[in-house]
C-alpha cells in the first residue's frame, strides 16, 4: 500500500507563488496523469513528489508518514532526458540498481550475489523487450529504447511510486504507442502507484486512471506571480472513453488548438 | 562559388594540405644552412640535417666520456620520471578536490575560492621559494609541475562534475544511492574521460615548468642538457633534441588519446 496525501501545499519562490494550496489524496495503484499549461508548476509539482524541492508550507505524507525531503529509492523517476548513465550499458544501469543498495562501500556485488543480481536484471530487462540489447551503451540505443531501459532501472527498486516527467515527449508516435502499452502493462501488472506529466491530452485520457489538470485561477495582470496554480480538473478516467464535451472543456481550459482536441475526440468517437 | 566555410579539399588533399607547413619550415631551413655554410663551413648557428643526426646518434649511442652513460636516455629517464610524478600527483590531487568542490556543496564554499586564487599565482615565481624551501633536488622540480597544473585540472573536473546533468544524480538517489556511491558509481567514470583530456591539455604547461626548472637546477634532464650546452651554441646538440622532446610530447598527447578510446567507448559516442 502507498498512498499520497497532501494537505495545503503551498510553493513559492521569493515572491512568485507556483503552487498554492493543493490538497490531494492518492490512493495505491492509481495511475495519475497531470496535464497544465506550460509554466504551471506540474514539473515542480513532481520535483516536490521526488523530494527535489521541498513545499513552502503544507504537509506531504507518504503513506501517512512526511514525504522524505531529499530523492531515495522509495520514489522512482523517468525523466525525459538523462535518465540512464551512458558510461554503463544496458545491463549495467539494470545492474547498478541492484547493487546500490545492497553494498554501502564498494558500490558493487561480487561472486554469488552478482551472479543472482545479474539474472534479476536479465529477466528485468527481458520485461521491458530489452533483452537484445543488454551489451550496449545507451548511445547504441533509440529514443524508445533508452527509455524503456530508464523505466527497467527505475522499477529494480520496486518503488512504491514511480515518477515520469513527459517520459514519451521527445518519441515518435509509433513508438510512444508502444510505450504506453508497455507502461499500461507493467501498472496493471505491478499494481504501481503512477504519477505521469505530459503535454499530450490524448496521452493523459488514454493512459492513466485519474488525470489531473493545473491551472491558474486567479490572475492578477499587475503581478503575474502573485497567485499560483492549482488543481482546477480532477476526473477519474473509467477506460471508457471520455466524453468530447469533456475533452473539449479540458482542451479549451489549457488553451490547446481546437484543431487538436476535435481531431483527437473525433478519433475517440470513432473508435 | 560556394561560400569558403562550405568548401573542403577532397580526399588526397588533406593530407598534402597538412603537410605543406612541414615541408616548407624544412625548406626553408635547408637553404638557409647551406647558405651560411657555403660561407663559413664551421658556423655552429644552423647546422646541416647530416651533422645533427650524426651528434644525436652520438649521444644516444656512445658512451659519455666523463661519467660513461648514455647521455641521451639518461636525460630522457630523468625528465620522463620527474613529469610522470609530477602529472600523476597533480591528477589524483585535481581529481579529489575537483569531485569534491564539484559535488559536495560545502566543500565548495570551502576550498573553490582558494582554488580559484591560488590558480592565480604564476608558477614560475614560486620556484625560488620551492627551491628554498625543498631544495634544488628532485621534490622542488616535482612540486613546480604539481603547483603549475593541479589547480587547473581541479577546476576543470570541478565544472565537469557541475555540468553532469542534474537527472543523473537523482536517477542515483532514487536507486538508493549514498554520497560515496554516487562518487563510486556516477561521478567518477563519467569524470575519468574528462581527466585525461585535461591532463592532455595541461601536459604541455608540464613540459614547461619541467624544462625550467631543469634549467636552473639538475644534474641531468632534457631541459638540463639544452641549457647546458647554450653555452657552447651547440645547436647541433640543442635542435635535435627539441625535436625529441616535441616527439615525446606529441607520444604522451597520442597515448592519452588512446586510452579514452579504447577504456571509456562511450564516451565519444555521448559527446556528438
Amino acid at each position: 500500500m502507498s498512498t499520497v496525501t497532501l494537505k495545503n501545499v503551498w510553493k513559492e519562490y521569493g515572491r512568485d507563488v507556483v503552487l498554492e494550496n493543493i490538497d490531494l489524496h492518492v490512493d495505491s495503484g492509481e495511475f495519475v496523469t497531470i496535464v497544465g499549461a506550460s509554466g504551471c508548476g506540474k514539473s515542480t509539482f513532481l520535483r516536490m513528489l521526488l523530494g527535489q524541492e521541498s513545499p513552502t508550507r503544507g504537509e506531504m505524507q507518504l503513506d501517512g508518514r512526511p514525504m522524505p525531503d531529499e530523492p531515495g529509492p522509495d520514489r522512482g523517476v523517468v525523466f525525459q532526458k538523462y535518465s540512464v548513465f551512458p558510461h554503463l550499458t544496458a545491463l549495467g544501469n539494470v545492474l547498478v540498481a541492484e547493487e546500490l543498495g545492497h553494498t554501502r562501500f564498494t558500490g558493487r556485488l561480487f561472486g554469488r550475489h552478482r551472479r543472482e543480481a545479474r539474472e534479476r536484471a536479465r529477466k528485468m530487462l527481458a520485461s521491458v523487450g530489452l533483452e537484445q540489447a543488454a551489451n550496449k551503451y545507451p548511445s547504441e540505443l533509440s529514443g524508445g529504447m533508452q527509455q524503456r531501459l530508464a523505466i527497467a532501472q527505475a522499477l529494480m527498486k520496486d518503488p512504491k511510486i514511480l515518477l515520469l516527467d513527459e517520459p514519451f515527449g521527445a518519441l515518435d508516435p509509433g513508438i510512444r504507442q508502444d510505450m504506453h502499452e508497455l507502461v499500461r502493462e507493467l501498472w496493471q501488472r505491478q499494481g504501481l502507484t503512477i504519477f505521469m506529466v505530459t503535454h499530450d491530452l490524448k496521452e493523459a485520457f488514454e493512459l492513466g486512471s485519474r488525470l489531473l489538470v493545473f491551472d491558474k485561477v486567479r490572475h492578477d495582470p499587475q503581478a503575474p506571480g502573485a497567485y499560483g496554480a492549482n488543481i482546477t480538473y480532477d476526473i477519474p478516467l473509467s477506460h471508457a472513453t471520455p466524453h468530447p464535451s469533456v475533452y473539449r472543456a479540458v482542451g479549451q481550459r489549457l488553451g490547446l488548438d481546437a484543431d487538436v482536441v476535435t481531431h483527437s475526440s473525433t478519433a475517440e468517437e470513432e473508435g | 562559388m560556394k561560400r569558403l566555410i562550405n568548401q573542403a579539399p577532397a580526399a588526397p588533399w588533406r593530407l598534402a594540405l597538412g603537410l605543406l607547413p612541414f615541408v616548407l619550415v624544412l625548406l626553408v631551413y635547408l637553404s638557409a644552412s647551406a647558405n651560411r655554410l657555403a660561407e663559413n663551413p664551421d658556423d655552429p648557428l644552423l647546422p646541416s640535417i647530416a651533422a645533427m643526426a650524426d651528434t644525436f646518434a652520438d649521444v644516444a649511442t656512445e658512451p659519455n666520456r666523463r661519467t660513461g652513460e648514455l647521455t641521451l636516455w639518461v636525460d630522457t629517464s630523468a625528465s620522463l620520471i620527474r613529469l610522470g610524478l609530477g602529472v600523476g600527483i597533480a591528477m589524483a590531487i585535481g581529481l579529489v578536490v575537483g569531485v569534491l568542490t564539484g559535488l559536495i556543496p560545502y566543500a565548495n564554499r570551502t576550498f573553490s575560492p582558494f582554488v580559484s586564487v591560488l590558480s592565480m599565482i604564476p608558477p614560475l615565481a614560486v620556484l625560488p621559494i620551492l627551491f628554498i624551501a625543498l631544495g634544488v633536488g628532485e621534490v622542488a622540480k616535482i612540486a613546480l609541475i604539481v603547483f603549475g597544473i593541479a589547480p587547473f585540472i581541479m577546476r576543470d573536473i570541478q565544472q565537469r562534475v557541475e555540468e553532469l546533468p542534474r537527472e543523473l544524480l537523482v536517477k542515483a538517489q532514487t536507486l538508493g544511492a549514498n554520497t560515496w556511491q554516487i562518487i563510486l558509481r556516477l561521478v567518477l567514470p563519467q569524470v575519468m574521460p574528462r581527466l585525461l583530456d585535461a591532463t592532455r591539455l595541461a601536459l604541455g604547461s608540464a613540459w614547461l615548468f619541467l624544462i625550467a626548472s631543469e634549467a636552473i637546477a639538475a644534474t641531468e634532464g632534457l631541459g638540463y642538457r639544452i641549457f647546458l650546452v647554450r653555452r657552447y651554441l651547440d645547436m647541433e646538440l640543442i635542435l635535435p633534441y627539441v625535436m625529441w622532446i616535441t616527439l615525446l610530447a606529441f607520444l604522451a598527447d597520442v597515448i592519452l588519446r588512446l586510452i579514452v578510446r579504447v577504456v571509456f567507448p562511450w564516451y565519444r559516442a555521448r559527446r556528438s
